[in-house]
């Protein structure tokens, strides 16, 4: 399963580890299964509609996920995948 | 009299305590997030706080033991396939009000939000719902953004006579009023002049900066408007202004209006420089207080800087308890008053810029 490595300032705000797993074969898959381990980390990652969070970026191993709005991107079993605050965020 | 205070600031919620050398810092919640709006829900103590953590989104935390321990609860959510405008869809970016319900509603509780929803919740917060009557609204497609990306609301009356009667203030479109419940709404801007539109006196585009009830006489409003001082005493039937010219005094431009709940015609404002500047009148802070339903205002400087000052006061930095007053500026000073707003002593000068302020 993919390994989800977490910003530290998303673990001070929500209860997650800096580093778990999670099943699933796009990010979008991999996010649902945070949100079932998780309850609520979603909403942190998340717009209402489901598109990435305008200030929260997402890399798969070194590459930024293209499709912030379905999160299609695929990730594979081996892969480390990163959740941060953008810097856009200030 | 009440105790606390609870400051919402752009650096975490800070608490404020009463003895006997005046307010104190004793608290502070949610170091380094926005706190948007916090209040405590008199009917049961239960303290609120609204969240905006730039990056992680909006979030709404709650506390039973007056912020010994918070609970997280689930913000509002706008529906899927909510949308602003057309293509554009809606998502929650800012609390920017929290409201509890009226007499026979012990748990139902107003959000209102940017981008212009209206959420309630009649389970004492656990979950929320988008009011689509309001949202739904033929005029919201023409709702704009004042000072924000997005239409907003931040005011919420619910008639202490009759909780089916309330009203929303919206920047930008103006007031709006539902009788029933909020099956259907009703603009009430007449008498508003919105001078940034074409029409100034167009039903919808006003800008209320704030809304405020006199809660033993609910028909009586008040309203620091973007383009002057209204008051209505017809439940927004009709606003008078009651904005004074410069050689009067400073009443006309600013964001808070605070309304003594049992005097219909007494208020306080805390003027500013028109929008294009957002500064203290003359770089000198002062409070402005009427007790004739407008038609005077007397100014009080006594306690508030009065020399090379930038402080206003955003919508909900005042509030008012008794004869005491107190209120935070948007450069992280706060100032109180025992005596109804004619002195004023300094709390704390250095705190981060302050979104509201409420006696707990």
């Amino acid at each position: 399963m993919p390994t989800v490595r977490v910003a530290q300032h998303l673990a001070h705000q929500f209860p997650i580890p800096r580093k778990c797993v999670a099943k699933g074969r796009t990010v979008a898959e991999v996010i649902a299964d945070l949100e079932r381990q998780y309850p609520g980390v979603s909403r942190y990652l998340l717009e209402d509609h489901a598109a990435l969070r305008q200030h929260v970026n997402v890399f798969i191993g070194e590459k930024p996920v293209a499709d912030r709005n379905g999160l299609s991107d695929p990730v594979s079993e081996d892969v480390d995948l990163f959740i941060m605050q953008a810097l856009s965020g200030g | 009299m009440r105790e606390n205070v609870l400051l919402g600031t752009r650096k975490g919620l800070i608490v404020l305590a009463r003895s006997s050398n005046g307010w104190n810092v004793v608290g502070e919640h949610f170091v380094g997030a926005q706190v948007t709006y916090a209040v405590v829900d008199h009917r049961t103590g239960r303290w609120w706080a609204c969240l905006e953590h730039g990056h992680w989104g909006i979030k709404l935390h709650r506390s039973d033991d007056r912020g010994a321990t918070w609970e997280e609860v689930p913000a509002p959510k706008y529906p899927d396939g909510s949308e602003i405008s057309e293509g554009k869809p809606a998502s929650t970016k800012y609390l920017w009000v929290l409201e509890p319900g009226g007499s026979g509603q012990p748990q139902r509780l107003y959000l209102g939000t940017i981008p212009g929803g209206l959420f309630v919740s009649d389970d004492s917060g656990s979950s929320w719902s988008l009011h689509l009557p309001l949202w739904n609204h033929p005029s919201r497609p023409s709702w704009f953004g004042g000072g924000m990306d997005e239409a907003g609301i931040h005011s919420i009356l619910v008639d202490p006579r009759d909780s089916r009667h309330i009203f929303v203030g919206v920047s930008c479109a103006g007031v709006f009023e539902t009788r029933n419940g909020g099956e259907t709404w009703a603009p009430r801007n007449s008498g508003c002049r919105a001078d940034f539109l074409p029409d100034p006196e167009a039903e919808i585009g006003q800008d209320p900066h704030s809304v405020a009830m006199c809660a033993d006489h609910p028909d009586v409003l008040w309203q620091q408007n973007h383009c002057g001082v209204y008051r209505s005493n017809n439940a927004g039937e009709q606003w008078e202004t009651i904005s004074q010219s410069d050689d009067e005094s400073p009443v006309h431009f600013g964001f808070v209006v605070s309304a003594d709940p049992s005097n219909p015609d007494e208020a306080w404002i805390v003027p500013a420089v028109s929008d294009e500047q957002r500064i203290a009148v003359d770089r000198a802070l002062c409070v402005c207080h009427t007790l004739d339903g407008g038609k005077t205002w007397q100014t009080y400087r006594q306690g508030l800087p009065q020399k090379n000052c930038y402080d206003f006061v955003f919508r909900h930095g005042l509030d008012v308890d008794g004869d005491r007053l107190l209120f935070g500026t948007a450069t992280g000073a706060t100032f109180s008053s025992d005596d109804r707003g004619q002195t004023w002593q300094a709390v704390a000068p250095h705190l981060p810029p302050v979104y509201s302020v409420r006696f707990a």
